[in-house]
């Protein structure tokens, strides 16, 4: 019991990470592929910054009293990948404003049937 | 001093010169801008590489931050032969770049596509020479985000569903990296290439190192077109304008194999990948790879289409000579990064030169052309039997070592795959031979001029590269041999 309970922001990554994931595979929608991404994308966040918390640590700021701090590096990193995350979403909705522009439609099928049919 | 900051100044140039690109007016300016970039670029990588010859080690620490802390580029042969070959190929492509770029990107775009295609350069650059796990992770969505954006601006749509279909597959890439990366950091605490071979081997048996290795090499896979994971290479490649095909088809690839090569082999040290069963599914893929897509490549009716899915089997060669798990199979992966190069940027040269006189690439559309653009002909035929592997050409030498590595191995059914794999391209080089050759053209009494000097020199200095390497071994197997021994981890 201990195993699941006392890792369970590890079990909400994984719940995430995969259902991310299987948006990204399952649906034809180009816009919510890219949320499916996103969620994907979301929980490796997650699971950086789950990794970088010390257990009786606090926020890593100087204080008196205070001996434990948590490590902060996971979570500068992790900023860096949000960065990523955002520049990739909005190259990723950029794009599809362009396939609407040129297809008028976003459903992956609808523009299979179109390049099929030149 | 300045040899000190060479690794630097490798990623620093491109990296400010991008945005001034961008805000330079449209014309030619830009073109010139990036060109004089790409070429200091070259020279600088040639000059660091000469450096590294011997198997000495540049250590520059950014921002003086000492590693583990902070973070290094660490050049060892590896890396300057990488960095070579990326500098050396976006030298080769711009001055072809000036004229395909302006009839393929609309005017008011040309100064953003060049910042772009800078920045594509920087990223790939950087991942050359970082020596920070995470640093590199950055590099390759620098690297990534800009071979989208110059994808989607190919002229048909079909080159933004293309770019779409990259971006998906590209992104779940490059964040299994980041789970990698991650968990690697949580076993050890280091992002530090030097320093996480020294922790790791504590915690091999540990589940973590397992799933972490497995996240790296699936998500590098990705990004390499590993078959079966090659789904988004051939739209990517067909779809581009000609000048960023010929960039990417050389540099992209082969840079994430490096990264495959420096996880595998250096962070995670050699005996990693043979105890688990990886070097096993590399030869695999690697044979399903070769097979495969040189089948499907036959199958295409677009040159460039075709030429990307013999990228696939390239790959395949590769990641065989990785699987061998010998100093032979690595040298032949190291030298086929180089040749593969060479050959496969003189073919979507050739190809890009048509491309830019009838405006199409499919192969009704170039019906005989042949003889009438015979020097774009010539470069194509030169550098396609460099891809089948005709002795005195490039192709010749990496796939002889890759032979010889298999049969010091004993694993004939490679070797015959391999070899197979050979006449299997001679099938599709000659579909393209017979295509611009032997079949009348569409309209005979339409004329199509030779292509203009300014894209035949550039496809000529490569293909005469690829007879030069195809003779004169000398520089690539040394370096090979070199940079395997750094792999490897023997000291020198």
């Amino acid at each position: 019991m201990d195993f699941i309970f006392g890792h369970y922001n590890y079990w909400i990554v994984i719940i995430l990470m995969m259902a991310g994931f299987y948006t990204v595979i399952s649906r034809g929608n180009l816009i919510k592929k890219i949320t499916g991404l996103n969620i994907f994308q979301t929980s490796v966040f997650l699971l950086y910054i789950s990794i970088g918390n010390v257990e009786g640590g606090t926020t890593p700021i100087i204080a008196e009293g205070v001996e434990q701090y948590s490590n902060p590096l996971p979570h500068v990193l992790i900023l860096t990948a949000i960065v990523v995350g955002v520049a990739t979403t909005a190259l990723g909705l950029a794009l599809v404003v362009r396939i609407r522009e040129e297809y008028g439609t976003i459903e992956e099928e609808d523009i299979h049937k179109q390049d099929e049919s030149l | 001093m300045i040899e000190t900051h060479t690794s630097l100044l490798l990623v620093v140039i491109p990296l400010l010169a991008a945005p001034v690109t961008a805000i330079l007016p449209n014309g030619r300016l830009p073109w010139l801008l990036t060109l004089a970039v790409s070429w200091l670029c070259f020279v600088l990588a040639i000059w660091q590489f000469m450096q590294v010859m011997d198997g000495s080690v540049i250590s520059y620490e950014l921002g003086g931050w000492e590693p583990p802390w902070g973070i290094e580029y660490r050049i060892d042969i590896v890396n300057a032969f990488v960095a070579l070959i990326v500098a050396g190929m976006a030298a080769v492509t711009l001055p072809y770049a000036l004229l395909s770029v302006e009839q393929e990107i609309p005017k008011d775009r040309i100064s953003l596509f060049y910042a772009t295609l800078l920045l594509c350069l920087d990223g790939l650059l950087g991942i050359a020479m970082t020596g920070d796990v995470f640093n590199l992770f950055v590099f390759l969505e620098i690297s990534s985000l800009s071979s989208y954006t110059l994808i989607s601006m190919g002229r048909q749509r079909k080159a933004l569903t293309a770019s779409y279909q990259y971006l998906i597959m590209g992104t779940i890439g490059a964040t299994f990296l980041l789970i990698g990366i991650g968990l690697i950091y949580s076993e050890t605490g280091s992002l530090n290439m030097v320093d996480l071979n020294n922790r790791l081997p504590a915690v091999f048996e540990h589940r973590t190192v397992h799933t972490a290795f497995a996240f790296i090499v699936v998500g590098v896979g990705l990004k390499l077109a590993m078959f079966p994971l090659h789904l988004w290479l051939p739209n990517a490649y067909t779809y581009a304008p000609s000048a960023v095909t010929v960039f990417l088809a050389a540099t992209a690839t082969k840079v994430a194999v490096y990264v495959m090569l420096r996880m595998v082999f250096n962070v995670f040290s050699t005996g990693f990948a043979y105890v688990t069963p990886t070097d096993d599914m590399f030869l695999l893929l690697g044979v399903f790879g070769v097979v495969f897509a040189s089948i499907s490549a036959i199958g295409q009716k677009d040159a460039k289409r075709l030429l990307a899915y013999s990228s696939v089997a390239q790959i395949g060669y590769i990641l065989l000579g990785i699987g061998f798990a010998s100093a032979l199979g690595l040298t032949a992966a190291v030298v086929h990064i180089f040749n593969h190069a060479l050959m496969k940027a003189a073919l979507f040269m050739a190809v890009g030169a048509l491309v830019y006189r009838i405006g199409s690439s499919h192969i009704t559309q170039i019906r005989g052309l042949g003889r009438q653009m015979p020097w774009t002909f010539g470069a194509l035929v030169i550098a396609g039997l460099s891809l089948i592997g005709v002795p005195g050409t490039a192709g010749f030498i990496s796939k002889w070592y890759l032979v010889l590595a298999a049969i010091e191995q004993q694993a004939w059914v490679i070797a015959i795959v391999i070899l197979a794999g050979s006449l299997l391209a001679v099938i599709y080089i000659w579909k393209l031979v017979e295509a611009l050759f032997f079949q009348p053209a569409i309209d005979d009494t339409k004329s199509v001029r030779e292509a203009p000097l300014s894209l035949l020199v550039p496809t000529w200095i490569l293909v005469l590269a690829n007879i030069y390497f195809g003779l004169n071994t000398e520089l690539t197997v040394n370096a090979a041999t070199i940079a395997v021994q750094v792999l490897e981890n023997i000291p020198q």
